[in-house]
This record gives C-alpha cells, sequence and structure tokens, in this order.
C-alpha cells in the first residue's frame, strides 16, 4: 500500500477561508455554498488529493472508497441545528439537518468525484495513524475496492485541521503507507 | 465468515431477543401515537423506551457504574451484558472487540449543554465507558454511515475477525430519540403520521424508534447462523434521496450475492422504511438484482426505524426467523406500490431457505448488503 498523494491544512474559524480557497482553485461547483464547513473542508482536501493523483471529477470511479475520520462527528452541525429549537423561536432547518450527519461529507465528495466504491466514517479519539491504516485495510478487504481516499477531518472547536491522502493498494510509487509516515504527515 | 454467538434486543417492548420475537410472532408492537413527548409540536407515531425502566434495571444489574453513564449508555451496557452473558465470552479479552453503531449518541445532551462542550457528547467516549464496563481496554470502532451504520458495523466485525486481529467482536447499535431527532424528520417532512405502512401504495413516510441491540460474533458456530459477506456502496448521486436507478445498492447487492444461488435465499430483510423514495429504491435494486421474486420483509411497520439500532435489532430478529423456518410478515402491508412489486406479504409465512440478506441505506448515498447463512442441520 502507497499514498500516491497527500494535502493537509489547519482550519481558522469561520468558513471565509474555504470559500477564498475554492475561489483560488477556480473551481466551479455551486453546491459547494450550500455545504457545511464539515463537507467544504473534505471537499476541498479531496479535490487536492485527486487532482494531483491525476484523477478528473468526473471519471466514474468505482474501485476507490472513502474512509473519513474525527472525533466530533457532526458537532459543528449539531450545536448549530439545536439552536433551531429553543422554544421561543422553534424553527428547525431541514438544510442543516441533513448535514448532521457526519458521513454526508463522503457523500458530498464521491458525487464530485464519482467514487461508488465503500464509503465510511469512523469516529475515533484522536487521530490515530495505527486505526487509520486497519480502516483502510479493512476497506481494501472488499476485493473491487483498489484505491481509498482516506482522511482526519476535524472541524470542532479545539484541533481543527484537515489532513487527507490518496492510498493505492497496489502502487509501485509513492510513500510506504505506514505509521511512521503517517505521523510525519498529520503533524 | 464468522458465527453468531449470541444476540440481545432491548426495545419498548421487552429486554431479551426472544421475548421481543415473541411479541412480535403476536403482533403485539410497541408503536403508538406519542404527543406532547419531547416538546415537539407535532404527534408521531413510535416505539420507546421506560426511561425509569433503563434506570432500574441497571442498578439492579451486576454492572458497576466508574464514571457517570448516560440512559443511552447504560441501555448499550444491559445489552451487550446480557449477550455477552449468554456467549460466556472474556468480554475483557484484548482478542475482543466492540464496535458501535449509532447515528446521533448522546446529542440529546445539548438540551443542557448547547456549546456541546461536554466530551460526552461524543460516540467514542461513549463506546469506551461500555466496553470498560467489561474490562476491555481496546478502543472500540465506532462507525457512523447513517442508517446504514448497523450494517457497515457488522461488516467491520467481520473484517475484523477474518484478518485474524481479533477472535471476537461485540457490535452493538444503539440510538434514542429526543427533541433533536424528532424535530430534524419532521422537519425534513419524512415522518407518518400513522403506522408506517412499507412497500404500500398508501406508505406516507416512516415511524422513528428507539432501540439498542446486541451481536456476538466469534468463529464457532455460535446460535448456528454465520455472516458470510457483506458490501458497502455509494450512489454518488444525491446526499439525502436515494438513486431513481438504485445504482448503490445494486452494486451492493451483487457483491454480496457472488458466486451464491439465489435460490438458497429464505428471504430477504430489507430496509423498508415506508418513505416513498426509499422503498422505490429498494424495489428497483432487487428487481434488477433478479431477485424480486423472492420473500421480502420490511420489520419498520413493527418496530419503526430505530436508525443507528435498526441494521444490529432486525439482523437478530432475521437469524432467529431463519432458524424457525419463518419468512415474518411485513405489517399493514395491503397494495403493491412500488415499481417492481416485491415477494411481500402481511402474513406469516414458512421457507425452508437457508440463507436471508440483509439491505439498507441511508442519507450520504450510502447502501450496505450483508449475508447470512443457516448452519447445516
Amino acid at each position: 500500500m502507497k499514498i500516491v498523494s497527500f494535502f493537509s491544512f489547519p482550519i481558522p474559524s469561520g468558513d471565509a477561508v474555504l470559500s477564498e480557497m475554492y475561489r483560488e482553485k477556480g473551481i466551479s461547483y455551486p453546491k459547494f455554498f450550500k455545504m457545511d464547513i464539515l463537507s467544504k473542508s473534505g471537499f476541498l482536501a479531496a479535490e487536492e488529493v485527486l487532482g494531483a493523483a491525476g484523477l478528473r471529477n468526473e471519471e466514474p470511479k468505482p474501485d476507490m472508497g472513502i474512509v473519513l475520520v474525527n472525533s466530533t462527528s457532526s458537532s459543528a452541525d449539531d450545536v448549530a441545528f439545536q439552536r433551531g429549537l429553543k422554544d421561543e423561536e422553534y424553527f428547525p432547518s431541514p438544510a442543516l439537518f441533513v448535514y448532521t450527519l457526519s458521513n454526508i461529507v463522503c457523500g458530498e465528495i464521491a458525487i464530485r468525484n464519482r467514487i461508488l466504491g465503500e464509503t465510511s466514517f469512523y469516529i475515533d479519539s484522536a487521530p490515530c495513524p495505527e486505526r487509520m491504516i486497519r480502516y483502510v485495510k479493512w476497506t481494501f478487504a472488499d476485493e473491487m475496492i483498489k484505491k481509498v481516499l482516506l482522511g482526519w477531518v476535524e472541524v470542532f472547536e479545539g484541533g481543527r485541521n484537515v489532513t487527507m491522502m490518496l492510498v493505492e493498494k497496489d502502487s509501485a510509487e509513492g510513500e510506504d503507507f505506514t505509521v511512521e509516515y503517517m505521523e510525519k504527515i498529520m503533524k | 465468515m464468522i458465527g453468531i454467538l449470541a444476540h440481545n434486543i432491548y426495545t419498548g417492548i421487552g429486554f431479551g431477543s426472544r421475548k421481543v420475537y415473541g411479541e412480535l410472532l403476536e403482533g403485539r408492537s410497541g408503536l403508538a401515537l406519542r404527543e406532547g413527548v419531547f416538546g415537539v409540536p407535532d404527534p408521531f407515531f413510535s416505539s420507546l423506551f421506560d426511561r425509569e425502566e433503563i434506570e432500574s434495571a441497571f442498578a439492579s444489574s451486576s454492572l458497576k457504574e466508574k464514571e457517570p453513564l448516560t440512559l443511552l449508555e447504560k441501555a448499550m451496557a444491559l445489552s451487550a451484558a446480557d449477550a455477552i452473558g449468554s456467549a460466556s465470552l472474556d468480554a475483557s479479552s484484548p482478542r475482543t472487540l466492540f464496535v458501535i453503531s449509532s447515528t446521533k449518541g448522546n446529542v440529546e445532551l445539548l438540551e443542557k449543554d448547547p456549546a456541546g462542550t461536554s466530551p460526552d457528547m461524543h460516540i467514542w467516549r461513549s463506546a469506551r465507558k461500555v466496553a470498560s464496563l467489561f474490562g476491555n481496554a481496546n478502543a472500540p470502532v465506532c462507525v457512523t454511515n447513517a442508517c446504514a451504520s448497523g450494517i457497515v458495523a457488522q461488516i467491520c466485525a467481520l473484517r475484523a475477525i477474518e484478518s485474524g486481529e481479533y477472535d471476537n467482536a461485540v457490535v452493538v447499535g444503539a440510538d434514542m430519540l429526543s427533541r433533536f431527532v424528532i424535530s430534524g424528520f419532521q422537519c425534513l417532512k419524512a415522518l407518518s403520521p400513522h403506522r408506517c405502512r412499507p412497500f404500500d401504495a398508501e406508505r406516507c413516510g416512516l415511524n422513528l424508534s428507539e432501540a439498542v441491540a446486541t451481536l456476538v460474533f466469534g468463529r464457532g458456530p455460535g446460535i448456528g447462523v454465520c455472516l458470510e459477506s457483506g458490501a458497502i456502496r455509494n450512489d454518488a448521486t444525491h446526499i439525502s434521496a436515494p438513486s431513481r436507478t438504485a445504482e448503490g445498492q445494486l452494486a451492493a447487492i451483487e457483491s454480496a450475492m457472488r458466486g451464491i444461488d439465489p435460490r438458497t435465499l429464505a428471504f430477504i430483510n430489507v430496509h423498508g422504511t415506508a418513505t416513498l423514495y426509499n422503498d422505490n429504491m429498494e424495489s428497483v435494486a432487487l428487481h434488477r438484482s433478479g431477485l424480486d421474486g423472492v420473500p421480502a420483509v420490511s420489520l419498520k411497520s413493527f418496530f419503526g426505524h430505530t436508525l443507528g439500532a435498526a441494521g444490529v435489532m432486525e439482523t437478530v430478529i432475521s437469524a432467529l426467523a431463519l432458524l424457525d423456518e419463518k419468512v415474518l410478515p411485513t405489517f399493514c402491508y395491503e397494495t403493491c406500490g412500488v415499481d417492481f412489486p416485491l415477494n411481500m406479504a402481511s402474513v406469516q409465512r414458512k421457507s425452508a431457505g437457508t440463507r436471508f440478506l440483509k439491505i439498507m441505506s441511508g442519507f450520504g448515498g450510502i447502501n450496505a448488503a450483508a449475508l447470512y447463512r443457516r448452519n447445516e442441520k
């Protein structure tokens, strides 16, 4: 297993920086602006990682899976949705509720990049390379899957950062998918 | 292939899989109209836990609360303890892995902690607390894949054991309802005002309910039913609606059924939430995979949709039915209301088939399929 490309960025508060990144990349995908911060962050990191690997968005990818991990699930959206449930101003937002499932970011990336394989979201206490490698190995247990887009996507208070990488099962090129290398790029 | 060693279901209608299965055979559903519950404006149809009963059951159990547990965590611990006890499993072994399936965990805590600052909000914390009650020090696996989580968690267990990393897995599916969850589904207009009617022409939405369920897996034959294979596929079309052509579910089914003679299927336990789009998508998937003639069962009109618990609980019920050579009824089903009619009935039937297929799908374009087999008698 090799890491063929990776991308990492810290997320400052607010999503103005994410919109800035979107514009700088010259992407045209209006749905981006409907997304929550978790999806926007995952989306932008996936653009970088898949672009660097020379993969085109519109090409169907039945042999690719997605494994995303964080420690707080969709907490940022959960807090925002709960705000709309106060007795005096009860107004639950359907547009927001959909994003109170953390795996929606997998769906957004899959739609944009035609990723048709296995997509899963795991919740873990911390970015643990051993366990992230395990989730990828489990995904490769499905023989259809040859590539996995792996990411730590944390956007809630505290350790806000995103690291995403493309792992290939049978690639000869790239960095070895090891705990040591993961520790290096996830610093 | 991994064996089901033991199981538990804990719902408002009872504690223990046999008890709940017995209620189902008698048709005594816990679904009822709930008004004024959770302070949501509209009434809803649901099967709910008796919260005081969970507290008293936990207090009188042998489980020792080392750190404060939420009601959900107590229910998870009671369910897991029952199944672990039946399996005579050493749950403290480093070779045992806990796998947790929950969509919203302790989201109810936001009512008193609106900024979400409490670490108890997070599912990994709940999972660790529950695992530590059994002396298990491994970091549990928590998977959240919307409504398909319960099958995805079992596929994790399959891989964890087949890879040789672990000998046993305790899969716990758990979700409880709250103002948050009911309000969310109400604002999506996804809830039926009466008891839901999967696949029926009159269906108009789902019922949300509460449950916790546990499956203990291992290498032995256990109760005589094993999990053979499973697959997860994304539609990559929409974040909150299934593919009209059922691409992801079709791919998941084809992968789970690869090399399997469909005539060995006793039944297919569908997701069958009774929303217009879900049920129709499943009819398309089963038609395209050539499985629309196999008896199909939805348990949602008996239990309601129990979110992260659904895949685990419905697997337990289906395994008991497979051992009993029964095809369970789909309650409230009368007239086919999907594009491709399935072999579905509101009455109980017999089948000598040796396998069942379980399918689920959810927001985020996720689809999962898992195949189970009864051991030769």
